[in-house]
């Protein structure tokens, strides 16, 4: 009877020690989930979400703060690879959040005056300028957040749409049309 | 005898090659304006080295290869450049492309032609020529011929490619018909330059002129080439299942033929890669098959960059044709417009009509007959890649392995509920690799962005720092009183000093404006100052009265 007792004592003491040094030894740093979230977003950080860009957005949806429908450029589909991820129900999207075509920046540098204020917005450094020197858009690195839109003084700044290309044509979905039978 | 191996399923459709082999391959006459396209090669497109205005002679370079997978574009005669500007290429997606406009002056001057001795260019060399003379794979690909050159093993075997499997197209047969002693020509160097063991030359066994010429072409070298006849099949052409049929050899999935020691070349591009090196002659033209619904099926050597409609018009179409194909019945994409250019990749034109090829009746559902699955030679399940790319399931259908389809069409043209599965497999296709690319996008936004975070951070922090350094210094300053002028006092000083200096000398430049003036100015000064003298008094009054209204 008191043998059976110190070795469940001493199993427990054992295990104990384990768990609380592989506590420590192991210990995640952050919240997994919130990476995987944020691998999900687009990464434009436009917060058109409400949040100050991806991450803290991925980080406000891991708490439970934050839907899951509120990222316009992820788009539907964006909206059904977070449902996916965290297992909830798909939603459509919610409030003023509304999915847009791929746009980029584009300065008309007849009108830019050199103030830098849209560099020091632009969340990817994609705009090259210096003071009093004419800014342009690196169109590549552009996520299309329209953050430079605001702070721009003479509204020189533009979003036009990404037009199809050659090199990133797409074949579309068959469509058929019906013909009519009597 | 050699025994063959087989693939897994295959069509036998009707090959109508017949028509278009009656005839020896005739030289299409010079177009009145050549619109030579800078993509006609797998990857970027060729840079114009060359501006509107310029004269050029027959085989100048007119277009750079720009990056690694690229190639070289000519001109394709001599002439004057009339513009480098967008146009409508043959491409289903009927969208405009870089093109060089050229009008030829009809005198079909050479540039000065360089020829090498093959033997004795290093590896590097070679391809570095074939890159500059703009040979790419002709057998429809286009794929720049100097990258298929560089391989990671041996090459145990070298094969070339002749079994063009596609109905209605007769261009690589009638070449090795005409001229199989350039075409052997060709594949020495291409051995040579591969180091290739052995070397087997396939061609379907409907074509017995171009077996029979290209044997004797082979004998007539003293050369130990096996010509193969491979039974004919489709998509027999494709180069990993001619691979298979002759070496019983398979390419892994997202492999390449030289990574299990084998390489394979068209029967055309080895020609081209012939003239390149031995007559210092770039691709500039090309065999075409022009057939279908025309009176006189035929094939032409055309210039790169005439239009189809010229060919057309050589073999006059029938009146109710009402639309082009290029390529195959099979594997070609319709023409957008019948006056876009012949580029490399342009093996054939079709004229179509209903007659010639009915059109589908409507798709109805897939009933899984699996008949597609019996055809598939990349041994895939083309109803679950049907059904995945339908409902816009991308990931299920990497997994059912979409990458690996060769969009040959043999499953579309035995199903008995007419699905056009190509094209739906094309969509789903296109669509992964744009999310491939977006993702790659995202993840360089977001590296970008976190990069710019830790920037500020880091400016901040130094800010901080700096200011931290400056108050400190400041208050040490003010506890320790120096005896003797620190070295900031004695710069302040030597400041000081430059600014009386800069001062004097700024006087002494320029006279004051009060110098040299009429007793009238002066008079009208001295009132001025006076009535300023007045109004000051008033203020100061003014200001005494205030004071003591203030501090009560």
């Amino acid at each position: 009877m008191i043998t059976a007792l110190w070795v469940m004592i001493a199993l427990a003491a054992l295990l104990g020690v384990v768990l609380g040094f592989s506590a420590i030894r192991f210990k995640i740093e952050g919240n997994p989930l919130v990476e995987k979230i944020d691998a999900v977003l687009p990464q434009t950080q436009c917060g058109q979400c409400g949040y100050p860009g991806c991450k803290p957005y991925a980080e406000a949806i891991a708490k439970g703060e934050a839907d899951i429908n509120l990222c316009p450029p992820g788009g539907d589909d964006g909206i059904h690879k977070l449902a996916d991820l965290l297992g909830v129900e798909y939603k459509p999207f919610g409030g003023d959040a509304k999915p847009k075509a791929k746009a980029v920046a584009f300065i008309d540098e007849q009108t830019c005056i050199g103030c830098t204020l849209c560099i020091q917005a632009c969340p990817v450094d994609a705009i090259v300028g210096a003071a009093k020197q004419m800014h342009t858009v690196i169109a590549s690195e552009c996520t299309g957040c329209e953050l430079c839109l605001p702070p721009c003084p003479v509204d020189c700044i533009s979003m036009p749409a990404v037009e199809e290309r050659l090199t990133d044509w797409k074949w579309k979905h068959p469509v058929f049309t019906l013909r009519q039978t009597t | 005898m050699r025994s063959l191996h087989h693939f897994h399923g295959g069509i036998h459709p009707a090959t109508h090659k017949a028509q278009s082999t009656q005839q020896a391959i005739a030289r299409a006459p010079l177009p009145k304006s050549l619109v030579i396209p800078l993509r006609q090669h797998a990857g970027e497109a060729a840079k114009p080295c060359v501006k509107a205005g310029d004269h050029v002679l027959k085989g100048q370079r007119i277009g750079t290869p720009e990056g690694l997978l690229s190639s070289s574009i000519h001109a394709p005669t001599s002439g004057t450049i009339a513009s480098i500007a967008l146009h409508q290429i043959a491409h289903p997606s009927a969208l405009p492309d870089l093109c060089v406009t050229l009008i030829p002056d009809g005198k079909d001057a050479w540039i000065e032609r360089q020829v090498v001795d093959f033997l004795k260019l290093s590896a590097s060399e070679l391809q570095q020529r074939l890159r500059d003379f703009g040979v790419v794979g002709l057998g429809g690909a286009t794929f720049p011929s100097d990258l298929k050159l560089r391989h990671p093993i041996k090459v145990d075997t070298l094969i070339l490619n002749g079994a063009e499997c596609e109905p209605f197209i007769t261009c690589d047969d009638m070449l090795m018909r005409e001229r199989a002693t350039e075409i052997v020509r060709g594949i020495v160097m291409l051995r040579h330059a591969l180091e290739a063991g052995a070397v087997l030359i396939g061609i379907e066994d409907n074509k017995p002129e171009a077996i029979a010429a290209m044997r004797e072409a082979v004998n007539a070298a003293q050369l130990d080439y096996a010509v193969i006849a491979v039974p004919t099949i489709y998509p027999g052409g494709s180069a990993k299942h001619l691979i298979k049929v002759l070496t019983g050899l398979e390419v892994p999935s997202g492999k390449l033929p030289t990574d299990i020691g084998v390489q394979c070349f068209n029967v055309a591009t080895a020609l081209s890669i012939k003239r390149a090196l031995d007559d210092g002659e770039p691709i500039i033209s090309r065999v075409v098959t022009v057939t279908g619904n025309v009176e006189h099926p035929r094939n032409y050597e055309a210039l790169i960059g005439t239009a189809f409609s010229d060919l057309i018009d050589l073999s006059v179409a029938k009146p109710d044709t009402d639309h082009y194909i290029m390529g195959g019945p099979m594997m070609g994409v319709e023409l957008p417009a019948v006056n876009v250019p012949l580029v490399k990749a342009s093996n054939c034109v079709i004229a179509a009509s209903d007659t010639l090829f009915p059109p589908a009746p409507p798709a109805l559902p897939c009933i899984r007959c699996t008949r597609c699955v019996q055809v598939c030679p990349a041994e895939l399940q083309p109803q679950d890649l049907y059904w995945f790319a339908k409902s816009n399931n991308f990931g299920k259908a990497q997994e059912f392995s979409l990458a690996d389809c060769i969009e040959c069409g043999a499953c579309a043209y035995v199903c008995p509920s007419h699905i056009p599965l190509v094209q739906y497999y094309r969509y789903a296709k296109s669509e992964i690799r744009e999310r491939s690319a977006e993702k790659l996008a995202a993840d360089k936004a977001r590296e970008r962005h976190e990069y710019r975070q830790f920037r500020i951070e880091r400016e901040k922090q130094e800010k901080a720092e700096k200011l931290a350094q400056r108050e400190a210094a400041s208050k040490a300053a003010a506890v320790v009183t120096p005896s003797t002028p620190s070295v900031d006092d004695t710069q302040q000083l030597r400041i000081n000093e430059a600014i009386e200096r800069a001062k004097a000398q700024a006087a002494e430049a320029h006279p004051k404006n009060t110098d040299s003036l009429t007793p009238e100015q002066q008079a009208e000064i001295a009132t001025i100052e006076a009535r300023r003298a007045k109004i000051r008094e008033l203020a100061t009054d003014a200001g005494a009265d205030d004071e003591p209204h203030k501090t009560s």
